[in-house]
């Protein structure tokens, strides 16, 4: 076994020691540590991703000696390493932008706490993704609820008490169902590992044995991590918990936690159920209606809304819309642009939190559209930034929203005939409707507003929200211009894995 | 015709506080009995996997006097899962608790509705 091979395995328990350390850190050091830590993170992710891609395959990764039904196991494959490394390096840029917010928003007493919760919440996606293990999947499915829980919650405002609180009655449903669902398929099958269960599951279909126990283990488990990554009728708590979480964090939560649960979701798809299953089972037709209405009434909603990070979040429950809608499609080219719109989602939808932090910092602190006019011409740098996420969500060539909605487009051709005009006709309904709000947003900041007496320090951003805007903005330009590349990879990862 | 939800008696009285668990913790406006609700949820999913893994007439899964014959023994996976289970679902009931109690003492009621009432009275 190559070296680089243990990479997964120290990723996890980098983290979970680093969160250790954290605790023990004062708040300064702890930060410091934090963001190193999450910068070696994504140097070794990286690695991780270049080896594989020489090796030309996927490795599975045993944590003990001990056989199938016992013991506990990571895998990788290209795709997981393009998702692992989006995650850390999106951490990094998130925490780079919300810098000087993160040491005005939290308590200095509470520094290193807020920093171990990063670093817990990075272990639950290193291991989220990179997991071969079903049980494994749950336990930091919850771990990665609560670091979310008190990320929003550590401005210590009313809002964003509330917020924690209707975030974490909703996840607990979803993490019921979602046990609830496990155990089943664990009593039907005896096995948690995914290659076992796929067999396990394959056997029980060809003989014709405990169907629906089966469809339904797979349905819970659907709508488990449908509930907890906000698809649309389960969305009410997340424009409250994204709009009054500090930036960085809301950045986390709305590219990151809700992400990693979906590629959960499709690697049991592919690599524990079977897509046969899941289309069999009818799980598709459930996740379908509900993202294809999730497309339409969240784009909706941001349009009605009248505040500028409110109208962002309800922007996020549209685009959680779209990831559904790949996985649905049951087949690999869907589930890959599903996993191409992750990742280009993240990268605009962390930059627009991080920027309109800005803008409202230069509108005397207020998050209304009457007061942000003009606030691109104060703020630039942040202005350009909202600019280029928002196109991007609205599919404008050479960004990344752009070419993850022409591959949902192509993954649909192979759908049956309704069901694909339905897709495409809610497709471009919907890139109206972004259309609609986001040109709006746009044209309101850089239209001629009331001058903001601005302090100095206000004028010129601070250096590290600076760098972290070009490096996002570079990041949405590479995922537009270099799709075909990447979704080459992507696709090469699906036949690794199943 | 009975007979099978008799012989599965665990299994039966599993779902049935699953579903009373469920409902409580969606519909119930009070936050400690939502935070029972989520408990009895929890406890009814271990009582399945705990009644799946043990088998009638046999010892429990450590060796007695050297003898590694799996047939003796119950099965010891789901005695795993579910300790590793309970203590994922002690360290939410405590996040949940002390989320209620920081609610309480700011709003001086459990009232999940009348807090989203004066928390938007709060923003306006």
């Amino acid at each position: 076994m190559a070296l680089w091979m243990n990479i997964p395995l120290v990723l996890i328990l980098m983290c979970l020691l680093s969160s250790a350390i954290c605790s023990i850190l004062p708040g300064k050091a702890a930060r410091i540590w934090m963001l190193s830590a999450i910068s070696v993170q994504v140097a070794l992710s990286l690695t991780l991703l270049l080896s594989l891609i020489s090796y030309g395959g996927s490795f599975v990764y045993k944590l003990s000696e001990v056989g199938a039904p016992y013991g506990n196991e990571l895998s990788a494959s290209v795709l997981e390493a393009m998702v692992g490394l989006t995650f850390t390096s999106i951490m990094l840029l998130s925490v780079l932008g919300g810098w000087r917010k993160i040491k005005a928003d939290v308590h200095p007493r509470r520094m290193s706490l807020y920093c171990v919760m990063v670093m817990l919440l990075l272990a639950a996606l290193n291991a989220l993704t990179y997991t071969n293990d079903l049980f494994t999947g749950y336990v930091f499915i919850e771990i990665a609820t609560i670091s979310a829980c008190a990320l929003i919650l550590v401005n210590n405002k009313g809002r964003s008490l509330f917020a924690a609180t209707r975030y974490m009655l909703m996840n607990l449903l979803g993490s019921g169902l979602f046990l609830l669902g496990l155990i089943l398929l664990y009593c039907l099958t005896g096995q948690l590992l995914f290659p076992q269960l796929k067999q396990a599951v394959a056997q029980l279909r060809g003989e014709n044995l405990y169907i629906v126990p089966l469809y339904l283990s797979l349905l819970l488990m659907a709508l488990g991590i449908g509930i907890k990554s906000a698809l649309y009728p389960f969305h009410t708590w997340l424009p409250n918990a994204y709009a009054n979480a500090t930036p960085a964090s809301s950045a986390m939560l709305s590219s990151l936690i809700s992400k990693a649960y979906i590629v959960l979701l499709i690697k049991i798809v592919f690599k524990a159920a079977g897509p046969d299953a899941f289309l069999a089972g009818g799980v598709d037709d459930v996740l379908f209606v509900f993202s294809l209405i999730g497309i339409i009434m969240g784009s909706v909603d941001a349009l009605r809304e009248h505040n500028l990070r409110r109208m962002i979040s309800y922007s996020s429950v549209a685009q959680i819309g779209y990831i559904f809608l790949g996985v649905s499609l049951g087949s690999k080219a869907g589930a890959a642009a599903a996993v191409f719109h992750i990742m280009a989602h993240s990268a605009a939808k962390a930059m627009l939190f991080l920027c309109s932090d800005r803008l409202v910092e230069v509108s005397g602190g207020s998050e209304a559209y009457r007061d942000l006019r003009g606030s691109g011409f104060r703020a630039p740098l942040a202005g350009l930034a909202f600019m280029v996420g928002a196109f991007s969500i609205v599919g404008v060539p050479f960004l990344g929203g752009f070419s993850s909605k022409l591959y949902l487009a192509t993954a649909s051709l192979s759908l049956t005939t309704w069901k694909m005009l339905t897709l495409l006709l809610v497709l471009a309904a919907s890139t109206l409707l972004n259309v609609m709000y986001f040109l709006r947003t746009v044209l309101t900041l850089y239209r001629k507003g009331e001058r903001f007496p601005l302090t100095p320090v206000d004028k010129r951003p601070h250096p590290t929200f600076a760098i972290s805007m070009a490096a996002f903005i570079a990041l949405n330009l590479l995922l537009g211009v270099a799709a075909y590349p990447i979704m080459t990879l992507i696709t090469q990862g699906f036949q690794m894995i199943s | 015709m009975l007979a099978p939800l008799y012989e599965h008696i665990e299994e039966v009285a599993a779902m049935i506080l699953f579903s009373i668990g469920f409902t409580t913790l969606l519909l119930n406006k009070n936050m400690i009995k939502k935070i029972v609700g989520f408990s009895m949820m929890d406890s009814a999913i271990y009582l399945f996997l705990a009644s799946y893994g043990y088998i009638r007439d046999r010892a429990a899964p450590i060796y007695i006097n050297g003898d590694t014959n799996p047939a003796l023994y119950t099965n010891p996976m789901p005695a795993g899962l579910v300790l590793t289970g309970i203590v994922v679902s002690v360290s939410v009931t405590a996040i949940m608790l002390a989320l209620t109690l920081k609610l309480y003492r700011r709003y001086h009621t459990l009232d999940i509705d009348e807090i989203a009432e004066m928390v938007r009275e709060e923003g306006k």
